[in-house]
């Protein structure tokens, strides 16, 4: 008799596109039930039987914040079917901390003044700095780092590991620049100025530092336009 | 009310101390009355070069420590009725001063005199919050080597965190033409082009200004030489004076016929 009454509340409702399955969880219920009916339904006979085929799977939970416990226990439930495989989970909610992380992050800071010798400027999002970086002066950022003036000091972009982050200034003559946690030194010899705006960036599968002109951003980095 | 002035640079050896004797000495000639202040305990020598050293009773921590009055302490200088010092110790080092006593005795300072100049030591430590604890003004003295840039624009980091001292202004001394001409030396359009701050004068080198100071007479009296007139320029600009920085344009235009020159050739 219950496990009737639970099938008609329908916990959990299976919708198949032609990218896969979207389960779509109800997100006023205990977690336990979605998780009890979820693995009931993925269990039926129908959807094990597809022969070979990795189904992609999309979870839509609504309004449900899956704790970083739930969300394991849930990924490992549905793992452990055969043939399906988590493309994403989507949510309509973050956690206050998440969403406060998230604005940093995407916040570009601007800061007018000339980082000297033995000074830190240290910022969560972007960083635009009117101004120079001396020699001996550090900028860091989480995210991107855009120099106006000449970069002569040490620039460490994507601080906490993003290795898409990218430094430009617009006189590039650094000492050191650090993308994540990867670290370049120009040659020692003094190549002959540039006068123009320069860009670095980690060419995609490479793991070491490129330096070229700033408008090859719009080809590589076409993220970087926030309209 | 008198303005007080910390001339400083972080790395030793640019030319603090003569930058001091030969600014108070350009603007005692000038009828101002001045006070130098060596802040330098321990390693003291702004007396040396103004040849006032066998005069000395007192000094900076007897003043700070109350032993004597300031102007117990306070030298007259031989050729200047308007123009005094106050040496350092010798026997203590740096930690025998706090910076609210020197501040104290540079307010006391400022109400007598005109301008008081203080000679800073070279670093970042105790000495250097000591000398610019009473400042208003600041000047930093550089030489045309990457490594005294470098200090100065550390010094000038610091300066700038100080809401009671004004902008620093720039000092570059000690530049030899020949050098800079062929490259081998940093230029002054690069050095203010690093640094960001006004250029109050520069002083070329000049032999005569170490056979002056060794003689305890400071160059800025002697009007024959190039290095007097950049100093008696420098405390024309301190007066308020808009000395056109006529030196400069002058090796500006050597400078830039060389850059010329290499242009073509290159």
């Amino acid at each position: 008799m219950s496990m009737v009454q639970k099938q008609t509340q329908h916990f959990v409702t299976i919708k198949g596109t032609k990218d896969g399955l979207n389960l779509i969880l109800d997100d006023s219920c205990a977690f336990r039930d979605v998780i009890n009916e979820l693995d009931e339904k993925l269990s039926a006979r129908h959807i094990q039987q597809t022969e070979g085929h990795t189904i992609t799977v999309t979870l839509k939970i609504g309004n449900r914040y899956l704790t970083e416990k739930q969300e394991k226990e849930l990924r490992a439930m549905i793992q452990s079917k055969q043939n399906l495989e988590i493309d994403r989970i989507d949510s309509n909610v973050i956690s206050r901390d998440e969403a406060e992380e998230e604005r940093k992050r995407s916040t570009i800071t601007s800061v007018a003044r000339t980082v000297r010798s033995g000074q830190v400027l240290e910022v969560d999002g972007d960083l635009l700095l009117i101004g120079d970086v001396n020699p001996g002066g550090t900028v860091k950022a989480f995210g991107n780092i855009f120099v106006m003036g000449t970069l002569r000091g040490i620039a460490h972009a994507g601080a906490y590991g993003d290795i898409k982050a990218v430094i430009t200034a617009a006189v590039m003559k650094p000492s050191q620049l650090k993308i994540a946690d990867l670290i370049s030194r120009p040659p020692d010899q003094v190549s002959a100025s540039i006068h123009e705006a320069e860009c670095a960036f980690v060419k995609d599968g490479q793991s070491e530092i490129s330096v070229d002109r700033v408008q090859i951003l719009t080809k590589v980095r076409p993220n970087l336009t926030r309209l | 009310m008198g303005d007080a002035i910390v001339i400083t640079s972080g790395k030793g050896g640019v030319g603090k101390t003569t930058t001091t004797a030969n600014i108070g000495t350009a603007l005692a000639l000038s009828g101002k009355k001045v006070c130098l202040v060596d802040t330098d305990i321990g390693l003291r020598n702004l007396d040396v070069v103004m040849g006032l050293e066998n005069r000395i009773i007192y000094d900076l921590v007897d003043v700070a420590e109350e032993r004597c009055r300031l102007h117990q302490a306070l030298i007259k200088d031989k050729r200047f009725e308007a123009l005094y010092m106050l040496p350092a110790a010798q026997t203590k080092d740096k930690s025998a001063v706090q910076p609210a006593q020197m501040k104290k005795i540079i307010d006391e300072l400022k109400q007598d005199y005109d301008y008081v100049l203080i000679d800073c030591p070279a670093g970042i430590e105790q000495g250097f919050k000591n000398a610019i604890a009473g400042a208003d003004k600041s000047v930093v003295v550089t030489t045309p080597e990457t490594s005294a840039v470098r200090d100065a624009d550390r010094i000038i980091g610091l300066l700038e965190k100080e809401e009671n001292i004004e902008a620093p202004k720039l000092v570059v001394n000690r530049i030899r033409n020949h050098m800079m001409e062929s490259g081998e030396m940093l230029d002054v359009d690069e050095i203010v082009s690093i640094l960001a701050i006004d250029l109050l004068g520069i002083v070329g080198d000049d032999d005569t200004v170490i056979t002056a100071s060794n003689k305890g007479e400071p160059i800025a009296l002697d009007p024959s030489s190039k290095a007097s007139i950049a100093y008696r320029n420098i405390a024309r600009r301190i007066l308020g004076e808009s000395v056109p920085l006529l030196s400069l344009q002058e090796e500006k235009g050597m400078f830039s016929k060389v850059k010329k020159f290499f242009g073509i050739r290159s």
